[in-house]
């Protein structure tokens, strides 16, 4: 299996950006169902904040390519709304970070619906948002909010790493009769990646396991994927075999995978960019602790966050925030050696 | 435009739906009262008017978002009584099953997209439905009942801003009962009228008499008529009055007893009894079967919802996502 290649790929792949990947992804839902639009800020004739977007107005047409007002509350709601009633509507928040002034719209009206109202309606709606540090963009643009995500019942929560992963877990997302927060990452937006050719859909809740290793375990998501599997080159120079998981999905969370990937090394490190406190990965090490994983393990959980601040503007500063190649290397040498 | 007080048969449905829904209220509060009912509600006794004549104006399968105080909006949409009396009795056979109460009940059949424990939160939503119907190419109109409390909220704004922007088919139907749970409507909004702040989102605004079914029904199917035929959204204000509190803590430390019952004496419902009797349409023998019909209905709602199982905590967990 290589690097960027989830076990679901079809046989044909393409080079392709993640970033169109995604648009892709778009393109194929729309042209498959007439029921999927897409709305947004700046997704129309501008592309995009992050050009992620491009022509697909154009390709599409206006009327399933939704320039929206600077309203994030109201586009989420209409989202829910039109899902409620027979469309399948892909909302773009411009920076997660915005999400915070769409919330009740996500956490209170989404995500409770199908519960609340005794299983009578779906909310089969997609809001796409990207997320993580290291544009410069400081603190009200750069954060990492899937744990606040997870914590709601009733969202489902993706993080995908890769091109191949962006574009089949869009599909499935899209194809997902309910809310699907999809957090994409804006680092990622230009990296490149071997990309299944046609419709194939990665199926929300199956973790991937990047790369095979017998000394210890790193778990990471997002951004934190490929920073690891930097690392796991690095490591493998010094003699430490690291094996890379990545969830994909946090919710569903593939836990099987995690069990059994832990119990195969017996170490773990944890990565994840957002802040460490009730981070997710504090999630997964509660799993592990709880299971029988733990008579497996050689040495106490480790995780590696971010730091528990707001993430700041100097380059310097931002870096040092968030975990970096070089503190995953140290960190699991640490681990492997001390334990 | 119909002239309801002429026309027997409307005339027999408003009184019927005004009672039921009066009747359903008075049943509720009384469960509650005696602790045969859990958890809380918001009554809307002495606006029922409103939702009575807006729901004239709409088709089985036009659209409403409702608010916390929302059993008037559902009865008048057409839900049925004993479902949402077992909903609110927390029983298996209430529309939520037992998982929403009386904040959350929605009947997706008569296009209610459901009642909503958020001030403001199915302006939006009601907006996205009327998305949704011009984009499926349907003449789906949708109505966003909401008070004028919501006018304070940022998702009102939203959701109005976005619908004006795209002229949806909705119609956002103010009924200002004068207070925002304490803070009187007056006071909160530098404005006359509710309606004066229509023309800053660019569509038409009407304030009208809220316990007047022929005014309410007049400017909701001038509004329905024009969002059908593509003229976008208009907001209407319906002035009327909560008679109870805002909910049960409710002290009315914030108002008269000498308002209420000035407000009292302005009932929607003796006051359109009156009107079809003085034009002859119906008799006070019609009138007195019309409350004695609803009367024995409510109580059989009631007696079949409390024998009817109680919800059970069984498949709570696989029933948070849809499959």
């Amino acid at each position: 299996m290589t690097l960027t290649q989830s076990t679901f790929a079809a046989v044909e792949t393409t080079v392709m950006t993640y970033a169109e990947a995604i648009r892709e992804a778009l393109a194929l839902a729309m042209a498959a169902d007439p029921a999927v639009f897409l709305m947004g800020e700046d997704v129309g004739t501008y592309g995009g904040a992050f050009g992620v977007t491009g022509d697909l107005m154009h390709t599409v047409g206006t009327d399933r390519v939704r320039d929206t007002t600077i309203s994030e509350l109201g586009i989420v709601g209409l989202g829910v709304g039109a899902a409620m009633t027979g469309m399948r509507p892909i909302v773009e928040i411009q920076f997660s970070d915005f999400t915070a002034q769409a919330m009740d719209q996500i956490a209170n009206q989404a995500a409770k619906i199908h519960f609340m109202l005794g299983g009578a309606v779906n909310v089969p709606m997609v809001i796409r948002a990207p997320g993580g540090s290291g544009t410069g963009a400081a603190a009200q643009h750069s954060q990492s909010l899937e744990a606040w995500f997870v914590h709601v019942p009733g969202l489902k929560v993706v993080m995908p790493a890769t091109a191949d992963d962006a574009k089949g877990l869009l599909l499935a997302a899209i194809d997902d009769p309910n809310p699907v927060m999809f957090l994409e990452h804006k680092l990622l937006y230009k990296t490149t990646g071997n990309v299944s050719v046609g419709s194939a859909r990665i199926p929300l809740g199956v973790a991937a396991v990047r790369r095979e290793g017998t000394d210890l375990t790193i778990i990471a998501t997002g951004v934190e994927v490929s920073r690891s599997m930097e690392a796991a080159e690095e490591l493998a120079k010094i003699g430490i075999s690291a094996m890379v998981v990545d969830p994909r999905t946090l919710k569903p969370l593939d836990t099987d995978t995690i069990l059994r990937t832990v119990k195969a090394t017996g170490r773990v490190l944890l990565v994840q960019e957002a802040v460490r406190t009730l981070g997710f990965m504090s999630e997964i090490s509660a799993i592990i602790a709880e299971s029988d994983a733990f008579t497996h393990l050689r040495a106490p959980i480790k995780r590696l966050a971010g730091l528990d601040v707001p993430i700041p503007y100097a380059p310097k500063l931002e870096r040092a925030a968030v975990p970096q190649v070089e503190d995953i290397v140290r960190a699991a040498t640490d681990l492997v050696r001390e334990w | 435009m119909k002239q309801i007080a002429v026309d027997p048969e409307l005339s027999v449905s408003v009184l019927r739906t005004m009672w039921k829904i009066r009747r359903f209220e008075e049943a509720v509060e009384d469960l509650y009262g005696r602790g045969l009912m859990h958890g809380t509600m918001h009554l809307s006794i002495g606006q029922e008017a409103v939702p009575t004549a807006a729901c004239l104006a709409l088709n089985i399968d036009d659209y409403i978002t409702s608010t916390h105080r929302g059993h008037g909006h559902c009865i008048a949409k057409g839900a049925d009584m004993e479902r949402m009396m077992a909903e609110l009795l927390a029983k298996e056979t209430g529309y939520c099953r037992g998982r929403g109460g009386s904040m959350h009940i929605a009947d997706t059949a008569t296009g209610n997209l459901g009642a909503n424990g958020i001030v403001a939160g199915g302006i939006p939503i009601a907006a996205g439905a009327a998305l949704s119907a011009k984009m499926r190419g349907t003449k789906q109109v949708a109505v966003s009942f909401h008070g004028d409390g919501a006018m304070g909220e940022g998702a009102w704004h939203e959701g109005v801003v976005l619908a004006a922007m795209w002229q949806l088919p909705v119609v956002f139907l103010c009924e200002n009962n004068m207070y925002g749970m304490s803070m009187p409507a007056d006071k909160a909004f530098n404005l006359e009228k509710l309606s004066d702040r229509a023309k800053g989102y660019g569509i038409p605004g009407v304030t009208v008499d809220g316990n007047d079914i022929q005014a309410v029904y007049e400017a909701t199917q001038e509004a329905v008529d024009r969002a059908r035929a593509g003229g976008g959204p208009t907001f209407i204000e319906a002035k009327t009055y909560r008679w109870r509190g805002h909910s049960k803590s409710d002290k009315n430390l914030y108002r008269t007893r000498e308002e209420i019952e000035e407000w009292r004496l302005r009932d929607p419902i003796p006051k359109f009894e009156d009107v079809v009797l003085a034009a002859g349409t119906l008799t006070e023998d019609d009138l007195e079967a019309i409350r004695n019909n609803v009367r024995t209905e409510l109580r059989t709602a009631v007696q079949r919802a409390n024998a009817a199982p109680d919800a059970t905590a069984d498949d709570l967990l696989s029933a948070v996502y849809a499959r």
